[in-house]
Order: C-alpha cells, then sequence, then structure tokens
C-alpha cells in the first residue's frame, strides 16, 4: 500500500477520455411548501465520465445538494423529481425502492459533509463498514472484516485494527471522514457523490483528505460530483465544473476555463468574493505570492516553476516585505498579555484543562490583530478570556487599562471593563435570543450599562442599524425573519453599541457564504476604519485574516508559536508550523494551486 | 466498571440513613396516639396501653426511637407490627405480589408504548399518529382512578373479561387488569417519549447515510433507528420501575390487591412506625437499585457514555 502514500507527480486532467459514467438531462426538483411546489433545481444536463471530477458549486440555497441527492432518491418524501438520471446507461428515477437500494452504496456512494454526524454513535466504524460489504456482496463476516480492514487502510488511517474497533467519537475529525470515505468506497462505486466533503475540517486536514481524494481518484478511476462552495478545493481537485445559482446551472466549463475565463457574471461575482490569501493587505498594493514566499522561507525546489522564475518570484516577495515597514504603533496597550496561561476550571470529577499556556499578545489601539489556529488551538480560549468568560490561570492580562488578572479579578471590575469590549460571535443565529425584536438585542447593552434611555436609546438604535446598513425598521423583526448574514450585521451592531475601545471578534463570518461573508467582512473593516476600534479578530481562516489584520498571531496546541505584521507572518514565515498553515490553504486557481501542492509535498516530505 | 458499582453502592448509604430517618421523623410526626387508636371505641387499659407503647418504644424520645430501630434492622429483627406478626414476614408477603404487579405494567408499557410510539414516530403526521397523540393525551388527562374504575366496571363487571378484584393468591392471570390500569400513565408517556426520539432520529445525518448505503426501510430502521432511539426511552422505563412499585396505592386499591399499597395505606393510618418505615425503606432501596441498572444500561446503549474513560 505504500504507492497510496507518495503523492503521485500532477496528472493530466483524464476529462474526456472514460466512458460516461453519469448522465443527467432536465433534471428538476421541487419540494412542496404550503401545498405549492417550490422549485429547488431547474432541468439540470450534466455528464461525468469515469475518472472524472465535477464540481457542481454554488452557495446554500443554490439547489446543488439537493439536486445531487435527488439522484439516488435520498430527498424526503415532500420533494418531486422529474428528467432522467443514467447511470453507465441505466435509468435510475422512477425505478422501484429495490432497484434504487441495490445502486445506493454499491454503484454510487456518497460522503457527506459533516463527519461528526454522518456515523452512527452507537456502532464501531468497522461494523458500519461490515454493513456495507456484506450488504452488497455475498461474503463471510470473516472476508467483510479483512475487506473493511483493507479500506482502512487504504484511506491511511494510521492504525486500521484500532480504527475497526473505535467508535466515531474516539476519531477526530479528519479520522471520521476518512472512514466514512473508506465506508463510501468499500463496495467499489462507479460514481462517488462528496457533498462538501471537507467543509466541517481545519485547513490542513482538508489538504490531507484533498490528497487522498485525488490519489483515490488516480487509483480507482471512479467518477466523482465534488459538491462545494469552496473554490480552492475546487481548483484543488475538479476536472470540469458547474456553477449553479438558484436552482439553475448557469455556466459548465473546465476548470482552466471558469477560472482564467469565467463568461457568467455571477460566476465572475463568486470568484471575486473569494478570500483569497496574499491578496488583501492594507497597506501594500501587490498581492503576496505566497508559494514563492513558502518556497524561500523553506529553501524548497518547486519543480512545475523554471528556476530563474522562481528566484524572480522570491526576490520580489523580499522586496516587498523590506518595503512595507512596520508602522510604529502609537498609545496605551488596548489589550496586553504577559505569559498568559488560561484554564478550563475542573467540574466534578473532570480535572481542570490548561487550554493557553504562556501568551504573550498586545494589541494597540486601532491595530487588527488575527488570531489563527485550528480547533482546539486555544484561539477562542484567548477571546474568551479578553472579555472575561474565562480566568487567568497565571501572567497577567491587561484590557483597557484593567488587570483582569486572576488576582486582582472582581465582579465590579469586570462589569466597569466589559463597558469598553464588544463581542461578536460565530454563530449569528444562535448569539441573538430568539424572543428579543433585534432593536432590543441591540439596545440592550446600552441599556444595562445606563448610557442611554427612552427616545435617546432609540435613537442610537436607529443609528448603529445605519451603520451596519441595516433598514430602519428591522428593529421590531424577530432574528428567525433574518438572513444569516443580516444576523451577523445584527451582532456587529450590538457589539458596537457601547463604542468599544476592543472588539473580540470570534469565527463571525465562519458560517455564512461567501459572497455574504465578502459583504459582512467589507462592512466590518470599513467600520473599523471609521470607529477606530481595536478586534483581536479570532478565525480559522487565514484568508480572512490577511484582508483584515494588520498583526498575525498563529496558534498551535494553546501556545502563541509565531507572530508578526501580516507581511512578516505571510511573506517570510519562520515556524514550520505556519508553513504547513500556509501551504493547506488552497488557492482558487488550478494552476497556482498545482504549484502550492508540490510546494506541500515537499514541506511535509521535509518534516518526516 | 467495578469500581463504578462499588461508588454507586456506597452512595446508597446516605440515601438509606436519610430516607429512614425522614420517613420515621413524619411517622413521629402524625397527631394522635396509635395506641389510643388500637383500642377502637373500648374504654382505653392503662396498663396494657403502657406495656404496648414499652414494646413499640414509643415511650422514648425520638432520637431513641429511631436509633432502636436502626438497631433492629441491622441485627435482622424487624420487630412486630401491631397484630403482633414479625415485620419480616409481613415484608415477604405483599412485596412479592407487587413485584409481579410493577414487572407486569411495566412489560405492558414498555413494549405496547415503544411499539405504538415508533410507528406513530415513522408515521408522523399521518392518521396513526394524530389517533395515538389524542387517544395518550387523554390517558394522561384523566386520573388513574377514574380509569381504574372504568376499566374495573366495563371489562371486568359487564364484560366479564377479567375478574374485578383480585384474589388473596394474586396470579398473574389476575393481575393482568391491574397491571394496564398501573402502567396506563407511563403507557402515553413511553409512547411519546419514543415517538419524538425517533422523529429527532429520523433526520439524524446517519440515517440518511445508513439510506445511502443501500439498506432497506425497514433494516435502517431496526438497526439505525429503533436502537438510537431507546435510549431515552430506556432511562424512562428504569426509573419508572420504582415508581410504579411505589405508586402501586391507588390501584391495589381498586382491585383489592394484597401488596404493599394496601398494607403501607393501612399501616400509616394506625400510626404503625417500624412498618411504615420498613417497606418505605425497600421501596428507597428498589428505587436506587433500578436507576443503577439504567445508569449501566445508559452505558451499554451509547458508547459515547460508558464509563471506562
Amino acid at each position: 500500500m505504500t504507492d497510496f502514500i507518495t503523492l503521485d507527480p500532477p496528472a493530466a486532467p483524464a476529462h474526456g477520455k472514460g466512458e460516461i459514467v453519469l448522465e443527467v438531462r432536465d433534471l428538476s426538483v421541487d419540494f412542496g411548501v404550503d401545498k405549492k411546489w417550490v422549485p429547488a433545481a431547474i432541468g439540470l444536463n450534466y455528464e461525468v465520465r469515469a475518472g472524472e471530477v465535477l464540481a457542481i458549486v454554488g452557495e446554500s440555497g443554490s439547489g446543488k445538494s439537493a439536486s445531487s441527492m435527488a439522484l439516488l432518491g435520498l430527498l424526503p418524501s415532500n420533494s418531486r423529481v422529474t428528467g432522467s438520471v443514467k447511470l453507465a446507461g441505466r435509468e435510475l428515477l422512477g425505478t422501484n425502492e429495490a432497484n434504487i437500494r441495490a445502486v445506493r452504496g454499491k454503484d454510487v456512494a456518497v460522503i457527506f459533509q459533516e463527519p461528526m454526524t454522518a456515523l452512527n454513535p452507537v456502532y464501531t466504524v468497522g461494523s458500519q463498514i461490515v454493513e456495507t460489504v456484506r450488504l452488497h456482496n455475498e461474503v463471510s463476516p470473516e472476508e467483510a472484516r479483512r475487506k473493511a480492514l483493507r479500506m482502512l487502510e487504504l484511506v491511511e488511517l494510521p492504525d486500521p485494527e484500532k480504527a475497526f474497533r473505535s467508535y466515531p467519537h474516539q476519531l477526530s475529525g479528519g479520522q471520521r471522514q476518512r472512514a466514512m470515505i473508506a465506508q463510501s468506497l468499500s463496495c467499489d462505486p462507479k460514481l462517488l457523490i462528496a457533498d462538501e466533503p471537507t467543509t466541517a475540517l481545519d485547513v490542513t486536514v482538508q489538504a490531507e483528505i484533498l490528497d487522498l481524494m485525488r490519489n483515490l481518484r488516480n487509483k480507482l478511476d471512479s467518477a466523482i460530483v465534488l459538491i462545494t462552495h469552496d473554490m480552492g478545493v475546487v481548483a484543488d481537485l475538479a476536472d470540469r465544473i458547474a456553477v449553479m445559482r438558484r436552482g439553475l446551472i448557469v455556466e459548465t466549463g473546465t476548470a482552466a476555463q471558469i477560472f482564467h475565463n469565467p463568461q457568467h457574471e455571477y460566476t465572475q461575482a463568486l470568484l471575486a468574493a473569494v478570500p483569497h490569501l496574499g491578496q488583501g493587505g492594507s497597506d501594500s498594493v501587490s498581492d503576496v505570492d505566497v508559494t514563492a514566499a513558502l518556497a524561500a522561507a523553506t529553501h524548497a525546489e518547486i519543480l512545475s516553476i523554471p528556476e530563474d522564475e522562481l528566484l524572480r518570484r522570491e526576490r520580489e516577495n523580499a522586496a516587498a516585505l523590506a518595503a512595507a515597514e512596520a508602522a510604529k504603533p502609537k498609545g496605551e496597550p488596548v489589550l496586553e498579555l504577559t505569559d498568559v496561561a488560561i484554564e478550563y476550571p475542573k467540574q466534578g470529577r473532570v480535572p481542570a484543562f490548561r487550554a493557553v499556556e504562556g501568551a504573550n499578545l498586545v494589541i494597540y489601539p486601532g491595530q487588527v490583530v488575527g488570531l489563527v489556529g485550528e480547533s482546539g488551538s486555544g484561539k477562542t480560549t484567548i477571546g474568551r478570556a479578553a472579555v472575561g468568560l474565562l480566568p487567568v490561570a497565571a501572567g497577567t492580562m491587561r484590557v483597557v487599562g484593567q488587570d483582569i488578572s486572576a488576582a486582582k479579578r472582581n465582579g465590579r471590575q469586570l462589569h466597569e471593563m466589559r463597558r469598553h469590549v464588544g463581542m461578536v460571535f460565530q454563530d449569528p443565529s444562535s448569539s441573538l435570543n430568539p424572543r428579543l425584536p433585534i432593536g432590543e438585542s441591540i439596545g440592550e447593552p446600552m441599556f444595562l450599562a445606563g448610557v442611554a434611555k427612552g427616545a435617546e436609546l432609540q435613537h442610537r438604535i436607529e443609528a448603529l442599524l445605519d451603520q451596519v446598513e441595516l433598514p430602519r425598521d428591522y428593529r421590531n423583526r424577530y432574528p428567525h425573519e433574518l438572513s444569516g448574514g443580516q444576523k451577523q450585521r445584527v451582532g456587529i451592531a450590538r457589539a458596537l453599541s457601547l463604542k468599544p475601545k476592543l472588539m473580540v471578534a470570534d469565527e463571525p463570518t465562519s458560517a455564512l457564504d461567501v459572497s455574504v461573508q465578502a459583504k459582512v467582512l467589507d462592512l466590518f473593516q470599513n467600520l473599523q476604519k471609521e470607529l477606530g476600534f481595536a478586534c483581536l479578530f479570532v478565525t480559522h481562516d487565514l484568508a480572512v485574516v490577511d484582508v483584515l489584520a494588520d498583526r498575525i498571531c498563529v496558534m498551535q496546541r494553546g501556545r502563541i508559536v509565531e507572530q508578526g505584521t501580516r507581511d512578516q507572518i505571510l511573506r517570510n514565515p519562520q515556524e514550520p508550523y505556519t508553513q504547513r498553515l500556509l501551504a493547506a490553504v488552497p488557492l482558487p486557481d488550478p494552476d497556482k494551486q498545482r504549484e502550492r501542492r508540490e510546494l506541500r509535498a515537499q514541506l511535509l516530505s521535509g518534516a518526516s | 466498571m467495578s469500581t463504578y458499582i462499588l461508588k454507586r453502592f456506597l452512595q446508597l448509604i446516605p440515601v438509606f440513613l436519610g430516607a429512614t430517618l425522614l420517613v420515621y421523623f413524619l411517622v413521629f410526626s402524625l397527631p394522635g396516639d396509635p395506641i389510643v387508636a388500637l383500642f377502637g371505641d373500648k374504654p382505653v387499659n392503662v396498663a396494657v396501653a403502657a406495656k404496648l407503647r414499652e414494646q413499640y418504644h414509643l415511650d422514648q424520645p425520638f432520637w431513641m426511637q429511631y436509633l432502636l430501630y436502626l438497631k433492629s434492622i441491622f441485627t435482622f429483627d424487624l420487630g412486630q407490627d401491631f397484630s403482633g406478626r414479625p415485620i419480616a414476614t409481613v415484608l415477604g408477603e405483599v412485596f412479592p405480589v407487587t413485584a409481579r404487579l410493577a414487572i407486569m405494567a411495566l412489560i405492558f408499557e414498555g413494549v405496547f408504548g415503544i411499539v405504538f410510539g415508533l410507528i406513530a414516530g415513522l408515521r408522523k403526521g399521518k392518521l396513526f399518529d394524530a389517533t395515538v397523540l389524542i387517544a395518550s393525551l387523554i390517558v394522561i388527562a384523566i386520573p388513574i382512578f377514574v380509569l381504574g374504575f372504568l376499566l374495573q366496571f366495563t371489562i371486568g363487571v359487564q364484560l366479564g373479561w377479567a375478574k374485578p378484584t383480585v384474589s388473596s393468591a394474586a396470579t398473574i392471570p389476575d393481575l393482568i387488569l391491574p397491571a394496564i390500569v398501573l402502567g396506563l400513565g407511563s403507557f402515553a408517556y413511553v409512547l411519546r417519549l419514543t415517538r419524538t426520539s425517533v422523529i429527532e432520529n429520523m433526520n439524524a445525518d446517519y440515517v440518511r447515510t445508513a439510506t445511502a448505503k443501500g439498506l432497506s426501510r425497514f433494516q435502517v430502521v431496526r438497526v439505525h433507528i429503533l436502537r438510537n432511539s431507546l435510549i431515552p426511552v430506556i432511562t424512562f422505563l428504569g426509573a419508572d420501575l420504582g415508581a410504579l412499585m411505589g405508586g402501586a396505592i391507588v390501584t391495589e386499591g381498586i382491585f383489592n390487591v394484597p401488596g404493599v399499597g394496601n398494607r403501607l395505606y393501612r399501616a400509616v393510618l394506625s400510626g404503625e412506625g417500624p412498618t411504615v418505615v420498613s417497606i418505605v425503606t425497600v421501596l428507597v432501596l428498589i428505587y436506587c437499585l433500578s436507576n443503577l441498572l439504567v445508569d449501566l444500561l445508559y452505558g451499554w446503549l451509547d458508547p459515547r457514555i460508558r464509563y471506562d474513560s
């Protein structure tokens, strides 16, 4: 199995060569809502050949998932599917239940988005794969077990025997997704439908899973339908792309065509909205060539770039770094962490857990500091401690001039401190009280702090709604009447209501679609410039930080491993972890992504 | 695992002491003199009354009475009730009857509640679901003694399908009707709990995965929906066993079942402290043990809450 672990050299896309596996004609999906048919997908036409990856791209509500689930009859009973779906020439729509069941899992397998919930928590991973194998093949339990173990090995799980015996909750997110892929591939399907297979995963894990899927595609010659909203993932894996919007395919083409020469304005808008690592930056005009920066920092050579070209790009990069001299910060720090350790206090028999250790961090007025890291790195913990939601176990933490470390912590001081700190939370749906009109949610901090009352309060609420570009009459609406992006605008308005000196934003845009995210980030950036608050911006998305932050702190396993200005981090990353993290972010450009992939493979092989 | 069970058993000690003390105190505080009440309409014989008071330690202060009672428990001599029979014998007579009744009720509510709840959940919004929901609401809303008398009169007296009252042997066929009455209220809860849980699990991602694997509807329900849905139901059933044993007073009264409830009722009325406390203590222990059983079952059904971590 060693041949699976080594990376294949960038293979020429195989499209147009294999035979047609899936042919979709005039596929329409409607959902019955209040006795009316609401269309989710309208007249779709596409085909996928063996060994080819077709990416269906679109934002939430575009019908990309619904139309793909319709292929296998996996939609709820209030749906109606019309048209034709042919699998290797055999019609799937309108056949009886037994026929479609024989296809499910055997000829067509599905990988779902949420590896956390897509496996049944009460059975072991092994038994769930064995169940699939024995369902479609007449084999003994022992043979099925061996097959399952082979599949777990194929998806490169470090200890297949152990994974076989594990329950889903005992595996990490990436391992679970591998197990899910093993299960999907266990009956050698002709077609694999991958519904947002990496959306719930960290970037480095995402890059591994994408590598895995590319290798498997090359080995097994299956056709893959990849459903995603992430242009980086598309650039990494897709041979052909179909862009969907409001139930229609607005554009199809090869990956190169779509990325380099998009025809439809929606495709163009979608590509423009993708936050693109190296593109942002407030003071520098030119884009950062992260690939070249990484190559220079790690002394790597990249086969797909000629040597003098690479050297030229590296030099350009070094010159830009020298030019972007760090602006000297002014004033008293708004947030200052000195050797801070943060613990989740012990609860009953669960001992205290130290989530952050030895953190040093300073934010000056008007500065935006991006705190990046993968899940479990402790980035959210620092954000919470900064607003006094978690106690500081060691070191000193000063917020807006107040020392809120363990020894000096008291209720009044925290209360006072919170008047100068605003917080925006990750999930806009659950961080607003569903029983309060949004006007009250926005006004509540001012009312509680006693800053404004009555007509004055109403006036301030209207002004805040103006600032976040929401209509004033929205103040009487309830959160469920708003879209995700609008709800997050309300969250920002609430955080701004006390005119904070420091804003802590915890993944404020990660639950939003790209185009919505782009607008919210734009708003946030404008507000920050206008009002001049300092900001601790916590996120897992390097590209988002790149757009907003003056400084970047990279966290790994509870420690800040590297920090510096945006240019220092992106143009000259020193820590191996930062380099791996940067290399794992997929670029929304197939050619550049190929370079990046090769570089990443080198980084990983160098590290091991 | 074994240390976990040991810990849980050690927890029973304070529960036992607390329960006995509390119940003893309540009985002690009952108004009226139980010895005087024993004489009924007849004039009180002072000498006999004094002798009885001494025999039942009623001349002692509260603490002394309680300690003497504890001593009697640990020497396995629970003393006698007011009719002079050893309390241990009385317990041995009444508990098997009520245990039989409660287990029959539990089986009834478990089997029918889960089956009806599963079907209703799978056919959410259909006629069966609506009918079952309304019926269960009616059952929950009507007090158990009304249901008891109603069933006793229609099925026992008018239709003659079952004996309206239970013989002193309290055989299993005798107890069918009382067990149904006893289990009806919980049956409605089990049904609704199963239904909610099934509906929730039907929309779970892993059920969609199971369907996408190619499993038939029946296999999906049996393997992937049922087991996951039963976790909260089992918890309820386990806790309900204790409640059924202690809560059978009304049902036992209606059908004249010679069980715990009947005897406890009489003991409370006549102020027989030791009898009341003995019965209640056994009930408390049963309650604690059935809860322990539930927690162990829980870990068995749901690997996420196993105790090895």
